[in-house]
């Protein structure tokens, strides 16, 4: 009992430490990044982007350093909370830079209602709720989600490709729902037809029951699958012989994934899907961030070209950045200023313009691709199709995208008409 | 520390009574009462709800565990699955962010709902589970964490999948903001004082006598004329509402409620935390949980502090818990003997029973 006494009373001292320090001159920004479970890579390439953003500003922004807590995630709802708890609550950051995946994003919007005083901005999860169903004041967001990330894809591999029946396989959660509204809405509105859905837990490590059961009677599958989960479906897919015509979703043919060890990413080669980035884009902006992106770390700690979680952290840092130097590293009451600066910047990403609209999502350029073989043998995308302008409706009635209902498993219908 | 082996110690104690023990307590403890009392007034607003505010809820629910393993012999890893799903309940029932699913029901209806519910699955997992001993207890209420994990986490019809639910918190009840952090900390204390007390008193009932003898003996028990099975059950019962209360509070802290929640880890963490702690008595829980917490916070800072890749946090967790399961010698996989070993010895001599004759 004694010891127990003095542990509780050195705690309790302890927390007399904890409230009293609080730095002035720095700005704080925590950052979640799933660093823990399948979404790994993705979360470390995340914060080489987000590291890419600081190293362009010098690590300092109107006139103030910048100090950066990277929190841990596993892209479940609940690391996200604990993460953000950490970081806001414990280490009393200014903001809040993620969360990186879907579901995680919806459960930080939520957490954001309850800290009002402390701005969140999006990593790059990619839910259509998190923004489009009662958004949070003070979250803001400059990537597109799942569904804006998807458009161009269906009309391309219909009318290019001539796909005109399609099987989906996908995470089984908010984000790959995303993802198979966008491109059914586009893919059914050309023609085409999906004739089943398969869904797997976020970690499968077993795909031997759904290649079993893939249909042979289609023209491709949609893979909507990402870091640890798309590598151990191509390699089991490959291993059991699979000869289908792939179709990919964002993070399928990332840079995640094309970097991977081992040959079964080789069947990727000539997937078309469809994201924010084309790696091998030439326009000059583009050019110069992966440029810089190389510079700022040495070959065998990165990937030859930013994945797009690196741009998401890099483009909503350097919003942020951006922004306290406009506002000259005051952030006003309430961190109004800030928010003010947030809402209304045209962000000149190096994946386009980007802007938000009134619930502070992004409306940006989307890219259709392929995957190609670089001539020093290693993958990477390349743009087939840019669409500029894509808001979250795309471009749909507000009404008629309403009444298509929220993705799910098995919304949206496939039908010609929205 | 079973009680029923030692039919003089026994006697000596269930006369002094349970109130008279409580208010005859040493200062030391009066001591410790009121620094938990005053701990606010010190503490910041992380301290209050992610370190002791998470203590005690982890900690409640730890000690459902304590109960049933340290009195009962039964280690059960459903606990913190039966938490989860009060919590899953208390979202259904009460409001959360997902209106669609969400029924809206007044918290004085809702949170009994729950929290019977919760009992009815735990005495459910329970029942199941009695008919096996040791390991197989373990192994079928593990089983039964892991159904139920994976199955929220893909029926989206009730539970939401993957997401979960967000925006779960606790009613507004005499005008307090119950997740505000100074009234969050002492709702924890009070249902940890509660439930310690509770699973005191319980433990030196006759229920809780005939349940530490159904653990030493449950031949003997049952040729006595006790019904083990029953004794069994209901113990998962009382466990049952002690791991829901906790799974409330929990739920409440983060208000969310998703498949992680009750992740396997999560049902391993608490078998860490009660183990850590010590099984024997109803504080061990309590103990573990900070242990659990402080090093859960605390390890990435310490990594960085000696230049280490914070990446790397979950070394220090395991490295620490080692240590102290090495240090305490409790091992998960010795448990069971221990506990036998143990009562088994003379408290004062330090022999085995059978040594005298």
């Amino acid at each position: 009992m004694k010891k127990l006494l003095s542990t509780v009373a050195m705690a309790a001292l302890v927390s007399f430490g904890a409230t009293g320090a609080q730095a002035q001159e720095p700005i704080r920004i925590g950052v979640l990044a799933t660093l823990e479970g399948t979404y790994t890579v993705l979360g470390e390439d995340g914060v080489r982007g987000l590291k890419t953003a600081l190293a362009k500003w010098n690590n300092t922004a109107g006139g103030r350093p910048i100090e950066i807590i990277i929190a841990a995630t596993d892209a479940s709802p609940d690391s996200a909370v604990r993460a953000a708890r950490k970081v806001v609550e414990q280490d009393g950051v200014d903001f809040v830079i993620g969360p990186l995946s879907g579901s995680e994003g919806i459960a930080i919007r939520d957490y954001a209602k309850t800290q009002p005083d402390v701005t969140f901005i999006n990593g790059s999860s990619g839910a259509m709720e998190t923004t489009y169903v009662t958004p949070a004041e003070n979250f803001f967001r400059y990537n597109m989600d799942g569904a804006q990330w998807s458009v161009g894809l269906g009309e391309y591999i219909y009318n290019e490709k001539g796909y005109e029946t399609v099987a989906t396989v996908g995470e089984d959660y908010s984000f790959v729902y995303t993802q198979v509204f966008g491109f059914a809405i586009d893919f059914c509105k050309a023609g085409g037809e999906i004739t089943e859905r398969f869904w797997v837990p976020l970690g499968t490590k077993d795909f031997g029951s759904i290649i079993a059961a893939l249909p042979d009677d289609v023209d491709a599958i949609y893979l909507g699958l990402g870091g640890g989960d798309a590598v151990n479906f191509l390699n089991q897919y490959m291993q059991a012989g699979g000869e289908a015509k792939l179709i990919g979703g964002t993070i399928m043919v990332d840079g995640t994934v094309l970097n991977s060890k081992g040959a079964a990413k080789e069947a990727l080669i000539g997937t078309p899907s469809a994201g924010p980035q084309a790696d091998t884009w030439d326009d000059p902006k583009w050019q110069e961030y992966v440029k810089l992106y190389q510079d700022t770390f040495p070959e065998d700690e990165r990937f030859p070209i930013p994945s797009l979680l690196a741009t998401g952290y890099y483009n909503s840092m350097d919003a942020a950045l951006t922004c306290i130097d406009q506002i000259g590293g005051e952030l006003g009451e309430g961190q109004a200023d800030f928010r003010q600066c947030l809402a209304t910047i045209e962000l000149d990403a190096p994946n386009g313009t980007i802007t938000l609209d009134d619930k502070r999502q992004a409306i940006g350029s989307n890219f259709v691709s392929e995957v190609v073989q670089l001539a020093d043998g290693s993958l990477a995308t390349q743009m087939v199709m840019k669409v500029d302008g894509i808001n979250q409706t795309l471009g749909l009635d507000p009404e008629a995208f309403d009444a298509i209902g929220l993705p799910g498993r098995d919304t949206p219908e496939c039908k010609s008409e929205y | 520390m079973a009680v029923t082996e030692h039919p003089g110690g026994e006697t000596a104690r269930q006369g002094s009574g349970f109130w008279p023990s409580v208010w005859n307590a040493p200062a030391s403890r009066w001591g410790f009462a009121a620094i938990l009392l005053l701990i606010p007034a010190a503490a910041g607003d992380f301290w209050l709800l992610q370190v002791y505010g998470w203590t005690f809820a982890l900690g409640i629910v730890a000690l459902s565990l304590q109960f049933l393993g340290g009195y009962g012999g039964m280690v059960s890893l459903a606990q913190m699955t039966i938490a989860g799903f009060a919590g899953y309940m208390v979202a259904i029932f009460g409001t959360s962010s997902v209106e669609h699913i969400s029924l809206g029901w007044p918290w004085w209806l809702n949170i009994p709902a729950a929290i019977f519910l919760a009992v009815i699955f735990g005495t459910i997992t329970g029942a199941l589970a009695v008919r096996t001993e040791g390991i197989y207890t373990i192994m079928i209420t593990l089983a039964i964490a892991a159904a139920f994990f994976f199955f929220v986490n893909q029926d989206y019809v009730l539970f939401n999948g993957f997401s979960g639910f967000n925006s779960v918190l606790p009613p507004t009840l005499f005008g307090v903001d119950w997740r505000e952090p100074t009234a969050y900390y002492y709702m924890t204390l009070f249902f940890a004082v509660l439930a310690y007390g509770v699973v005191l008193y319980v433990s030196r009932s006759p229920f809780g006598l005939a349940l530490q003898g159904v653990r030493d003996n449950p031949r003997r028990m049952a040729a006595l004329g006790f019904n083990v099975t029953a004794h069994r059950i209901a113990a998962y019962a009382f466990a049952s509402v002690i791991a829901a209360v906790g799974g409330l509070l929990l739920v409440w802290s983060n208000a969310q409620v998703s498949p992680g929640t009750q992740s396997i880890d999560w049902v391993i963490n608490i078998l860490i935390i009660a183990v850590v702690g010590g099984m024997s008595r109803p504080i061990g829980p309590f103990i573990g949980a900070f242990i659990f917490v402080l090093l859960e916070n605390w390890s990435e800072t310490a990594l960085a502090w000696v230049g280490l890749s914070p990446e790397r946090f979950k070394l220090v967790i395991g490295l620490g818990f080692l240590a102290i399961v090495l240090w305490s010698r409790d091992g998960v996989l010795g448990i069971w003997e221990s506990w036998r070993a143990r009562s088994r010895r003379d408290p004062l001599t330090g022999r085995a029973p059978g040594d005298d004759a």
